[in-house]
């Protein structure tokens, strides 16, 4: 990224504190009402001080022991789960009914089922946030499997595969691109819904702490809650995003796709590839486009 | 199998295929018009022609073990195909080669399949690759590849497999012309010592008459004898023309 677009970036993160600021600081009430709201400078002294203390870390880690656990449950059934319903007309039949009922309920609406079923509060807030990443893997895998060329499948059982070599060999490298799709998404919902889940039942979390302070009228230490949940979804959102980009790495990248850079002249056949003009940025595409190599006759 | 000592061990036997009164189609599709009986013998090269649609490729697929017949019985050495085996590779038009292994590991997938341990593995692929011609693309992605260079890649891992047959679905239908030539030359070249049974379907009368032993035509149900097998220079042989003739008249 350049100079420009980072010094962009920073002035409009700058920008909206500052306002912030402003708008509390001067205690603006026009309909919008600033005058409780707490300053940038309140929630940041607020911060400074949670930051030091046990207790802090103590929530954190129990958030992100429990999105963690609940989100890798969530992608082992939603992709096992996915994949059936893609493959067997059996599992399709079985399954695929109920979990078209179940989907529509929004997760944190199954508290009272976590509370009747399972013994205790932490394997509730799992259960929520496992339920609430589960659909959506569960429906991208089933997608991303039912989308997979024949070819694959066909040229791998005439090498004399079996069922399992076809599952693990074609079925989920190939419906891998659409799983992280779901995966994504599953990641994001799950932590809305590990915070509510704290919310209303938890003991410790980042959640369960920011509703506290609301109830004691603590507004800064809200704040900082939110911030706190703002950072811990950037960062598990992230991790997915780069462990699905790891692992999908083989995807052909649009050559011509960001800023381009001199485009280099192409000796291929036109038309042959969209990485023609295009010039990658990454330097990828450059053993594609600038070698010019003639098809070579045996 | 033994792939130390690859190419010079004995190639085994090409298989005997047989269409015994076969209708070919989907089970839930309309069915190809008209019964096939077809004897395709061990280490022949049937080269099927034919317009798209005239069930070219349900031919293949059926004798791959993929698509059951709607009736009649589909032998190999006279037992009955059931299901897709090692035996019988299949190489497609485009597009098969799986895009997130890299050349060499498509190359050994058949091998891996096998439970050949991983030594002797590296080794086949890399001396299959060599005789395609791509010794120095193992280590690259097939969309890296030119789409000639992929149907090497294709060859090369149907025939790591060592099968005793080899099914091929219009393997240079995407090539250029150019390309194409070359390609016939190489596969005339790499299949020399398999001793493997081919039956290649493509819609070109002239590959099919550089390449077959003999020539299929499903559409009127003939098969004819080709004189002049993978002969460069037969092509302007009387026999040859006549024959070329005969094709494009029942086409």
């Amino acid at each position: 990224m350049s100079v420009g677009r980072r010094l962009l970036r920073v002035a409009s993160l700058a920008a909206a504190l500052g306002a912030w600021q402003l708008l509390t600081s001067l205690d603006v009430n026009v309909w919008l009402r600033f005058e409780q709201f707490p300053t940038v400078g309140e929630v940041a002294s607020a911060f400074a001080d949670r930051v030091g203390t046990g207790p802090y870390w103590q929530d954190l880690g129990h958030s992100l022991r429990r999105i963690v656990l609940g989100f890798l449950l969530a992608a082992v059934l939603g992709v096992a789960t996915g994949t059936a319903i893609a493959r067997s007309r059996w599992a399709a039949d079985l399954l695929g009914p109920l979990v078209e009922v179940v989907r529509p309920v929004p997760a944190i609406a199954l508290v009272p089922v976590a509370i009747l079923l399972l013994p205790t509060n932490e394997q509730g807030i799992v259960f929520i946030t496992c339920t609430a990443a589960f659909f959506p893997v569960v429906v991208s895998t089933r997608h991303a499997v039912r989308a997979l060329t024949p070819i694959w499948e066909e040229a791998v059982l005439t090498m004399g595969a079996g069922r399992l070599r076809v599952l693990f060999s074609v079925v989920l490298p190939g419906a891998l691109p659409g799983i992280f799709g779901g995966l994504s998404v599953g990641i994001g919902v799950s932590w809305i819904c590990v915070i509510s889940a704290e919310m209303i039942s938890g003991e410790y979390g980042v959640g369960y702490r920011t509703w506290q302070d609301y109830t004691i009228v603590d507004y800064p230490a809200v704040f900082v809650g939110m911030a706190t949940i703002g950072a811990l979804g950037w960062l598990t959102s992230t991790a997915v995003e780069l462990l699905g980009r790891r692992a999908t790495s083989w995807l052909p990248r649009p050559a011509a796709r960001g800023a381009a850079e001199t485009p280099r002249p192409s000796l291929r056949r036109p038309g042959r590839t969209p990485a023609n003009t295009g010039a990658d940025p990454s330097g990828r595409g450059a053993d594609r486009t600038a070698v010019p190599r003639k098809e070579p006759v045996p | 199998m033994n792939t130390a000592t690859l190419p010079a061990v004995p190639a085994p036997m090409g298989a005997e295929l047989a269409l015994h009164d076969v209708l070919l189609g989907h089970a839930d599709g309309a069915a190809v018009p008209g019964r096939v009986a077809l004897r395709i013998a061990p280490g022949e090269l049937l080269a099927v022609v034919g317009p798209s649609g005239c069930g070219k490729s349900t031919l293949l697929r059926t004798l791959a073990g993929l698509l059951p017949p709607l009736d009649g019985r589909v032998t190999q050495d006279g037992e009955p195909v059931g299901r897709p085996a090692a035996d019988r590779a299949l190489v497609f038009q485009h597009d098969a080669l799986l895009p997130w292994r890299t050349v060499r590991a498509n190359v050994e997938l058949p091998l891996a399949i096998r439970r050949v341990p991983r030594a002797r593995r590296r080794r086949s692929a890399a001396d299959w690759l060599d005789r395609v011609g791509l010794a120095g693309h193992a280590h690259k992605l097939p969309h890296q590849l030119s789409g000639g260079q992929r149907q090497r890649v294709q060859l090369a891992r149907a025939l790591a497999g060592r099968p005793r047959a080899v099914l091929m679905d219009e393997p240079f239908g995407a090539l250029d012309a150019h390309t194409r030539a070359g390609m016939q030359d190489l596969l005339v070249d790499i299949l020399q010592g398999t001793g493997a049974t081919v039956v290649f379907v493509t819609h070109d009368v002239d590959e099919a008459l550089y390449l077959g032993d003999r020539v299929a035509l499903p559409a009127s149900g003939q098969v004819l004898d080709v004189p002049h097998p993978r002969d460069r220079d037969g092509r302007h042989a009387p026999g040859t023309a006549e024959l070329r003739r005969r094709i494009l008249e029942s086409l």
